[in-house]
């Protein structure tokens, strides 16, 4: 909503403040105001002037000598626009004089015949193009003929006007009017509302001799008044009205359409102007749309209706789609003598249903949406025709013509001093009170500290005692509320188990050198059944579609974060960014079976992606890739961490490495996996050769348990063992290193990988793996023949169980 | 003998004088000292010696003998001096050449800062409650006082899934689940942070994601002065004790009366900036005492139990705090972004 503020001084005097004090007062007091607009740059010496003649230049088709009357002088000025004429009335930039964007106006020769200034467009007033009549939007402004020549043209254009920007919040639609921005502007300075002209010089003739109404469904259209006026000249609207739209960011049109404009942004009830000889008959049904029911709308488009929607008929066929658009036939043109002006209440439920199926959201839908005041409506009628009698030469027939069931009743709030104090923290008293009511113009019976206040139908946002509440707490000042605390038992806060080990898994992960992500959750077609782990993928899980994607991006909610994790590093590597180490922990979302009736598992996941250098320390030629056992040490760090046993076992999963990919789980559950990425998918996605892992978290911590006991540090000195086996190249080091563990119990304490060898002085498909393992026992110190003899039975089981002997 | 004996001491001494190195040194302690050395052989010879002259001789040998052996000690702690400043000296190296450098990982910047503000309710005696991204349109809308067909739905552009689910578009729903939860029995006293969604074309100021953090608090006699001493609590820990805080009308669905809130420009201190668009001002979250109906859907009794709400985007606090100029900046992950912010916490916005 834009509110002129020199509209705005017709109701209530705000001539004390200056517009940016009024401004910070009215968003303190409720409605924010976005911005302060100046309808213009100040302009300077700037006049009207009367065209006393005006012949064609002598070297230039186009140019027009204009001898121009200023008042207390007479200028030649060489002026180009198409529509300048002798006997005009017209804006004058005298030589000396600035026009917006600093532009001078000097003396100046045009082919050769001296020009003494400018006779200007509103837009060299710097009024902007879309406001301009369309008539003149190639040419000079022409003033009326009433305007003084002489006379300083930047109150007759509204120059100086400020216009607030107000942001306002669905329930505030009060304000939707300048009558509605008058009593808010009112009750925050204590002063009074002038209320607008309605009175008319009603005919004998009858409207009801032109015209009937009937309404089919009350309950949306529980009012509908129709008024005749008849012998209207089409013409512009004055010239205060063409200023007040101009301000408002509505461009003038003509003196009906103007008028129905005005009283639109005036009382916030929309008007709506039929030519009466084009209207197709004598009779206005309302009633609802049949389904598939055709109408073209005014801006020409066919429309198909349904039951939903409200029209209004001639009896025969629509004539308007019901607060949203008029019907073509029966727009209001030039030739216009009879107006039908329609002042109706709308029920707000099917106005916005036909907004959403016609995608049509005007000034007048928009108010409708929000339900208008139902004391308003024929008001307006009133002042419409007011207008259309002043300013369009109109006779107004005795009517209106009305069908109304308009329930234009008060609602009732009931409220005590007490309990606004208990609720507010203040200390208001009764006389505060009445003082505040009286502010808002609200009427109330008050019987000591109770009062019954009688809320106005224009405040449709107040129904309830805490609607009240906040009337009183914002007219008191949100900034006289005190500062406390809250009085009631205080608790301990914190985070639960669960979300300080989360906590704890970052810390962990950060101090790992890896970089916490957010990444969307909203994947596209391509990705979305990509990496995802496989005990999830076992679930046959559905993809999460959205019902209407803002694009092909953002469609499907993740089943793995890797997708969009990836898509970072490609962005990061497109950017020379080429060494990456990101992990990201969030929600996955996972639901079987379709349509999809339940929302689905979110199931909170930790996974991370690596590219590029760990270690880049050129100078002494230190430089280490990411690779496998990084990744890997980083995920077992982890779960070190909370003391978790995982395994790993060699896997091949689908855009993963087949040799290089690894499940992790715990006490035989897979959790989750992690390896390289297949080449080919790295490719596809313009990576390098990238590292993955993605784990469940939640089961991860829910295998978590707090140590609360105490391992006794040992006393006696361990002894270390080294052995190395020669074995077939495909078994497993993770399999001998179990098997040593199991074999070593309970005094090995330890076993260490040390060292892994293929290759010259070991036969062909053979390896070499070596092992330390370290002894201990916790009661005494060990000795050398008990080791032996468990180095001796750890030997036998791994040859007999591998196949392996022992490398001497 | 005597003389022999004075002419090894001075040929000793002079030898070890000239002594360059710690071999040579040796050497000469094997040529004087050793089983073989001269001196050795002239007390070898004492046995030739009268009874008188043995004890004599003896002591001046001995003498020679410490003498020597001072000396070479001396000169051997000399040249080892020396030898360790050589091997230092060598040992220098380009002080000025990079160290190696470690691997550092970091915080996402909305996690640091979502982290600090759950910090300071904590401390204020806050629980920190989730809650499912897809919700039931009910715990979304319904049941924060928004029923079907309700115009301040339009303030949310929605990402439906079905006609019921949907990505939630505020946070507000994890206190309706958690007052839903408590039935209406016990006091809330909760935030809530996490991702939301609306359906907005993503650039410099949208993010069809982005993140919320919301504040709970119902119990008897909750006073919406309580509201505002929490918040000034919190906006004074968060940036700095300097900051004012005010209060402005304004609407939510959910509470009545509602509020937002503003606090005072770090930069201008007041006087309107760039940065306050020249107010003053910076607003920074929403909030408001619960609304009746959100209370009773919940199955509190809204005549006994009152409470405030709030909530806010750290996205938004995050681009005050830093001027970031971009929200996309945030879910992009540029590592040359996230890098920056290593220590998101801390600092006044």
């Amino acid at each position: 909503m834009f509110v002129s503020l020199n509209w705005l001084k017709n109701y209530v005097d705000i001539d004390s403040l200056s517009s940016e004090e009024l401004a910070e007062k009215i968003t303190k007091t409720g409605i924010e105001v976005d911005g302060i607009e100046y309808i213009a740059e100040k302009s300077r010496g700037v006049v009207v002037g009367y065209v006393e003649t005006c012949d064609q230049h002598p070297n230039a088709d186009k140019l027009n000598i204009c001898q121009v009357d200023v008042g207390e002088e007479q200028l030649q000025i060489i002026c180009g626009a198409p529509n300048v004429r002798q006997g005009q009335k017209v804006v004058v930039a005298k030589p000396g004089a600035v026009l917006p964007k600093n532009f001078k106006i000097k003396k100046v020769k045009l082919r050769g015949v001296e020009s003494n200034g400018m006779i200007c467009s509103l837009q060299e007033l710097g009024i902007e193009e879309k406001y301009v009549p369309k008539d003149i939007a190639e040419g000079i402004f022409v003033f009326p003929d009433d305007v003084t020549v002489g006379e300083d043209v930047e109150p007759l254009l509204n120059l100086n006007d400020a216009v607030l920007e107000f942001d306002l919040t669905p329930n505030r639609s009060d304000a939707l009017s300048m009558l509605g921005v008058a009593y808010e502007t009112a009750a925050i300075l204590g002063q009074d509302v002038k209320l607008p002209e309605e009175t008319v010089h009603s005919a004998a003739e009858k409207a009801a001799d032109y015209v009937s109404v009937s309404v089919k469904d009350p309950d949306l259209n529980p009012y509908y008044g129709a008024f005749i006026a008849r012998d209207i000249t089409i013409k512009p609207a004055p010239l205060w009205m063409r200023n007040a739209l101009i301000a408002a960011g509505i461009r003038p049109i003509n003196n009906v359409v103007d008028i129905t404009n005005y009283v639109l942004l005036e009382y916030g009830q929309p008007l709506h102007a039929f030519d009466y000889d084009q209207f197709g008959s004598e009779q206005i049904v309302t009633r609802r749309a049949g389904q598939h029911e055709n109408m073209t709308t005014l801006d020409g488009e066919e429309r198909t209706l349904s039951n939903e929607n409200l029209v209004i008929t001639n009896g025969k066929e629509p004539v308007a789609l019901a607060g949203v658009m008029g019907g073509l036939n029966t727009e209001v043109t030039d030739d216009t003598t009879t107006v039908l002006l329609e002042a109706a209440y709308f029920a707000p439920s099917t106005v916005r249903t036909s907004v959403n199926d016609t995608g049509l959201r005007s000034d007048s839908s928009t108010r409708f949406e929000k339900g208008v005041d139902p004391n308003r409506v024929e008001k307006a009628g009133w002042r419409a025709c007011h207008l259309l009698e002043t300013y369009a030469g109109a006779t107004i027939l005795a009517g209106p013509v009305s069908f109304d069931a308009l329930d234009r009743s008060e609602k009732t709030v009931e409220m005590e001093t007490d309990e606004i104090n208990k609720r507010l923290g203040t200390a208001v008293t009764a006389d505060d009170v009445v003082s505040i009511l009286n502010k808002l113009q609200f009427s109330f019976e008050q019987d000591k500290d109770t009062f019954v206040v009688h809320v106005p139908t224009r405040r449709g946002d107040i129904a309830i005692f805490e609607d009240m509440l906040e009337e009183v707490a914002r007219i008191y000042g949100y900034d006289q509320l005190p500062f406390t605390l809250p009085e009631g038992a205080s608790q301990a806060g914190g985070l639960t188990g669960k979300q300080q080990l989360k906590r704890e898994v970052k810390q962990y992960l950060q101090s790992a050198g890896l970089m916490e992500t957010i990444t969307y959750s909203l994947t596209d077609e391509a990705m979305i059944d990509k990496l995802i782990s496989p005990e999830l993928k076992e679930k046959r899980p559905t993809p999460v579609q959205l019902a209407m994607p803002m694009s092909e991006d953002h469609k499907y909610l993740r089943l793995s974060i890797l997708p969009e994790l990836l898509k970072t590093l490609a962005h990061n590597r497109a950017r020379t960014q080429s060494d990456i180490h990101y992990y990201e922990l969030g929600s996955v979302f996972v639901t079987n079976g379709e349509p999809i009736t339940r929302q689905p598992d979110e199931k909170l996941r930790l996974a991370g992606a690596l590219t590029g250098l760990w270690i880049s320390h050129p100078w002494q030629q230190e430089k280490k890739p990411v690779d496998f056992y990084l990744v890997k040490g980083i995920v077992e760090g982890l779960f070190d961490y909370l003391d978790i046993p995982a395994a790993f076992e060699q896997v091949e999963l689908p855009d993963m490495h087949p040799g290089r990919c690894a499940t992790i789980s715990i006490n035989d559950r897979t959790v989750g996996f992690l390896g390289q990425l297949h080449p080919a998918f790295e490719k596809s996605m313009d990576l390098k050769e990238t590292y993955v892992f993605d784990m469940n978290l939640e089961a991860v911590l829910d295998d978590y348990t707090n140590t609360t006991g105490y391992r006794p540090i040992p006393k006696y000195p361990s002894i270390a063992r080294d052995i190395a086996f020669i074995v077939d190249e495909d078994i497993k080091a993770g399999a001998i290193q179990e098997a040593i563990a199991e074999a070593g119990d309970p005094l090995v304490k330890n076993v260490q990988i040390f060292d892994v060898y293929k290759g010259e002085h070991l036969p062909e498909g053979k390896k070499s793996i070596a092992y330390s393992l370290f002894y201990q026992d916790p009661d005494k110190t060990l000795k050398d023949d008990e080791v032996e003899q468990s180095y001796q039975q750890i030997v036998s089981t791994i040859n007999e169980k591998f196949n392996a002997y022992v490398r001497s | 003998m005597k003389e022999q004996l004075e002419t090894i001491r001075q040929e000793a001494t002079a030898r070890i004088k000239e002594a360059e190195n710690l071999k040579e040194l040796q050497d000469i302690k094997v040529t004087y000292l050793g089983k073989k050395g001269s001196l050795t052989s002239v007390l070898r010879g004492m046995g030739k010696l009268s009874k008188e002259e043995r004890p004599v001789v003896g002591e001046i040998a001995n003498k020679v003998r410490e003498a020597i052996t001072n000396e070479i000690d001396e000169k051997t702690e000399t040249l080892e001096k020396k030898a360790l400043e050589e091997k230092l000296r060598n040992e220098a190296i380009d002080v000025t050449l990079p160290g190696r450098p470690v691997q550092v990982g970091g915080p996402h910047l909305l996690t640091g800062i979502i982290e600090e503000i759950e910090d300071l309710f904590i401390g204020m005696g806050y629980e920190v409650r989730e809650g499912p991204e897809v919700e039931t349109d009910y715990f979304n809308f319904e049941a924060l006082n928004l029923p079907k067909g309700h115009p301040a739905r339009d303030m949310h552009d929605t990402f439906y899934i079905t006609n019921n689910l949907l990505l939630r578009t505020h946070t507000s729903p994890v206190q309706a689940r958690t007052m839903q939860q408590y039935g209406g029995m016990q006091p809330v006293k909760m935030i809530c942070p996490g991702k939301v969604y609306r359906r907005d074309t993503d650039d410099a100021t949208h993010s069809h994601q982005f993140t919320q953090i919301e504040g709970l608090y119902v119990d008897a006699n909750v006073r919406m002065s309580d509201l505002k001493g929490t918040l000034n609590t919190f906006a004074k820990s968060m940036f700095g004790e300097d900051r004012e805080i005010r209060l402005r009308p304004s609407f939510f669905p959910f509470t009545e009366p509602s509020v937002e809130m503003d606090i005072s420009c770090k930069v201008c201190k007041g006087d309107g900036c760039s940065v306050c668009k020249h107010s003053g001002w910076i607003e920074i979250l929403g909030g408001g005492m619960v609304h009746p109906n959100v209370l009773e859907m919940a199955g509190y009794d809204s005549e006994k139990y009152t409470g405030f709400a709030f909530g806010m985007g750290p996205e938004r606090i995050a681009m005050l705090k830093y001027g970031i100029d971009d929200i996309r900046h945030f879910y992009t992950n540029d590592k040359r972004f996230l890098t920056q912010y290593h220590h998101a916490k801390g600092g006044a916005l």
